[in-house]
């Protein structure tokens, strides 16, 4: 183990580096290009024996990966943005493929307007393409995720991509300490991948192939099952990966301090980092409040979140993406999941933090306020210029 | 007598799922012959999606991966990237696409592919429209064509635009080897298929690949067609290695485009006059086509072969 001060983008670099990917191919877009600049260096020098495809676009890059997938090697790309937008059908072709692909999004706004500030719309617009999404919150979750996503999306029974987002700059650009596990120790938690239903040249077979609705029905019950399948192996890898490294980060749901609360905050990204201090601090005042951390959108924790449900009257949802014509994306999927609970508590929204629109502890502070007082379940724009509403039109 | 030349192996099974007369089918078998089963194959949806038949079924004897229709480049040099990781060294890499997934919306992703210089093969079969969706216009359907999107009614008579050159956007990248084939013209489409298989770089083959019921001809004269396609000069046979044209076919002179018109329902609606300007216009590319190849000629003194050595 060596300790590295690294950005949350060499991060995946370096994790992407220890997983001994084989074909990395990705197209440059701000904030997430020093991901692969790194990762260039790292073929250039002979640090990570990969073939670097140099691509035209993400759409292209994403397909070099799957395609390079398809025939058994281990695979990487990396976006943001723009650059995940463009790459929408090749989402689906990936998950539907079977590809286990890895890939690091740094959550960028979407445009128009053009901003490059942390904004998680670009990834929840891909919630339903069947990929994994793992949302770290500091450069050592990043590094850590993306050696636990090889591992998990790799096992015979799961084979599906995954994503490994970053918040921009908050983790993109920010330097930390970051312990970087030894070579031996990550070929041991993560052996060379094992071929499971590739393509296999010299004989007849076909991957991704065309049926009617004889076959179609069961091809996507496959993908339920795999997907399904997801929640416990992820214990197990983490488990795994805990034993090697003895760092954990609490499985789908990980919470903080809700023995006993009255509200919770749920959060994703970066923000939890905020909230927990937040959450520290009104303890000490007495209050009794706690958090839990979104760690993975897909599949979505249903469980983990019922049983929270069952502990709290107040939950608040922290939501960095607008979604047009409902609440927030992760406030919508919190209240489904836990409406077959016998506990149904009340949950707010708040929008908060788009745009890369920083979220402080008091923005945090006031939203325990609300939800501690007299919460609705109408979305909340937190730190909304009240004069400049309507001068954008 | 003459020797046949065409391997017996066959890679394209009995109960595909293609028209009668098929010229894309005829074009993969040939191709198939020619790169042998050590091929992996990118297919996007295309007629061939089709015809190599629906899941748990194939038509083809070799590896396939079927990409979407705008992706064919970037998935070969993701194949080819995995086989060398892998080790897989004696794999040919084969994107076969139709005109649309290669000139029109698969464009950007082949001139990736060959600026990037992958060390694959790209093969476009030319069917001119878009024929799995039901004959609409592609770019590569010719001037006065009829397609469903290029009505011959009211105001309109056919494609107004002429045919995207393929082989010039092909060429402008320099790739290692570029050809033209036609399955009437067997021998000469196994041959550049072997030599298209044992060049490395990327190399691309545009294939002449008539559709009975795209065109409107009977099916059975797919291969007429198509000889009369190449000797009437619309579709003249070469072959662009590091930059060298030569006419695989030369025969005499041009046959009249009049019969290659006549027989297909798509182009029923000509007159004699429009005729005649196709005609006017295969002879001008031809011509260029044959400067060209002077042009590229390499230098006479090279190309003389040495018989005896010179006295010293
Ligand atoms: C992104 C996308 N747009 C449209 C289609 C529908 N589509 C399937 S095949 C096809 C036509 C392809 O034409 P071409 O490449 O010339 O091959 P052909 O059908 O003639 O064999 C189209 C438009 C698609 N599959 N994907």
């Amino acid at each position: 183990m060596t300790r590295e001060v690294l950005s949350g983008n060499y991060a995946q670099s370096y994790a992407v580096r220890l997983a001994r990917a084989q074909v990395v191919s990705a197209y440059p877009i701000t904030p997430q290009t020093t991901i692969v600049e790194k990762l260039a260096e790292f073929v250039a020098t002979g640090a990570l024996k990969a073939q670097f495809v140099e691509v035209e676009s993400e759409h292209s890059a994403l397909q070099v990966v799957v395609s390079a997938a398809g025939l058994g090697a281990r695979t990487y790309t990396a976006t943001s943005s723009q650059g995940l937008l463009l790459m929408h059908e090749l989402m689906h072709w990936a998950s539907g493929m079977r590809a286990p692909v890895v890939m690091g999004v740094v959550n960028r706004a979407v445009a128009p307007p053009w901003n490059i500030g942390a904004d998680h719309t670009d990834t929840i617009s891909q919630r339903d393409t069947g990929w994994i999404q793992l949302y770290p919150e500091s450069n050592q979750e990043v590094l850590d995720t993306v050696l636990e996503a090889y591992r998990l999306c790799e096992m015979e029974d799961v084979r599906l991509p995954a994503m490994v987002t970053e918040d921009a700059f908050y983790l993109s650009h920010t330097y930390e300490p970051v312990d970087v596990p030894a070579a031996e120790l990550v070929d041991r938690f993560l052996p060379p991948r094992e071929a499971h239903a590739v393509l296999v040249p010299g004989r007849a077979n076909r991957l991704g192939s065309f049926t009617g609705p004889d076959h179609y029905v069961e091809f996507r019950h496959e993908l339920a099952r795999a997907t399904a399948a997801v929640p416990r192996r992820l214990l197990e890898v983490e488990e795994e990966y805990r034993r090697l490294t003895g760092r954990a980060y609490g499985g789908a749901l990980p919470t903080y301090r809700t023995e006993g609360a009255d509200a919770v905050l749920v959060t994703m990204g970066t923000i939890g980092t905020t909230a927990r201090t937040v959450v520290d601090e009104l303890r000490a005042e007495g209050r009794k409040v706690g958090l839990a951390k979104l760690r993975v959108f897909r599949p979505f924790p249903e469980e983990e979140l019922r049983h929270l449900a069952g502990e709290v009257d107040r939950l608040g949802v922290v939501d960095r993406a607008y979604t047009f014509g409902a609440a927030g994306p992760a406030a919508t999927e919190v209240r489904a999941a836990i409406y077959p609970s016998p506990h149904r508590p009340l949950v707010a929204d708040f929008l908060a933090g788009v745009g890369g629109r920083d979220v402080t502890p008091a923005h945090v502070r006031r939203m325990f306020d609300e939800l501690l007082g007299a919460p609705t379940a109408e979305t909340r724009w937190v730190d909304l210029a009240p004069e400049e509403v309507g001068a954008h039109g | 007598m003459a020797k046949l030349t065409i391997p017996a192996q066959e890679l394209m099974y009995r109960g595909h799922a293609a028209c009668p007369g098929c010229g894309p089918a005829l074009a993969m078998r040939l191709l198939l012959k020619g790169l042998g089963p050590r091929t992996i194959l990118s297919i996007p949806a295309c007629c061939w999606t089709v015809i190599a038949t629906p899941f748990p079924t194939t038509a083809l004897g070799v590896a396939v991966l079927d990409n979407p229709i705008e992706a064919t480049g970037a998935s070969i040099s993701g194949l080819r990237a995995a086989a060398d990781a892998l080790g897989l060294d004696d794999v040919t890499v084969v994107g076969f696409a139709g005109d649309g997934g290669t000139a029109d919306i698969g464009l950007q992703a082949l001139s990736g592919m060959l600026e990037r210089r992958t060390n694959a093969l790209f093969v476009m079969y030319d069917n001119e429209g878009y024929m799995n969706t039901g004959i609409q216009r592609s770019g590569a359907t010719p001037r006065g064509a009829w397609t469903t999107t290029t009505p011959v009614e009211g105001g309109r008579h056919g494609k107004r635009e002429a045919k995207k050159e393929i082989m010039g956007i092909v060429l402008a990248h320099h790739p290692a080897y570029a050809a033209t084939v036609n399955p009437a013209f067997p021998e000469d489409f196994v041959r550049k298929a072997e030599k298209a298989r044992d060049v490395r770089g990327p190399r691309f083959l545009h294939v002449f690949a008539p559709c009975p019921p795209g065109w409107k001809f009977s099916s059975e004269e797919t291969i007429a067609l198509g000889r009369l396609a190449t000797e009437s000069g619309l579709f003249p046979l070469y072959e662009v290695e590091d930059g060298v044209y030569r006419l695989t076919r030369k025969g005499g002179s041009l046959k009249p485009v009049d019969e290659y018109v006549r027989r297909q329902g798509r182009f029923r609606h000509w007159s004699p006059e429009e005729i005649r300007e196709l005609g006017d216009e295969v002879r001008a590319r031809w011509e260029a086509l044959l400067r060209l190849e002077r042009e590229t000629a390499p230098a006479r003194a090279a190309a003389t072969p040495v018989l005896a050595p010179a006295p010293a």
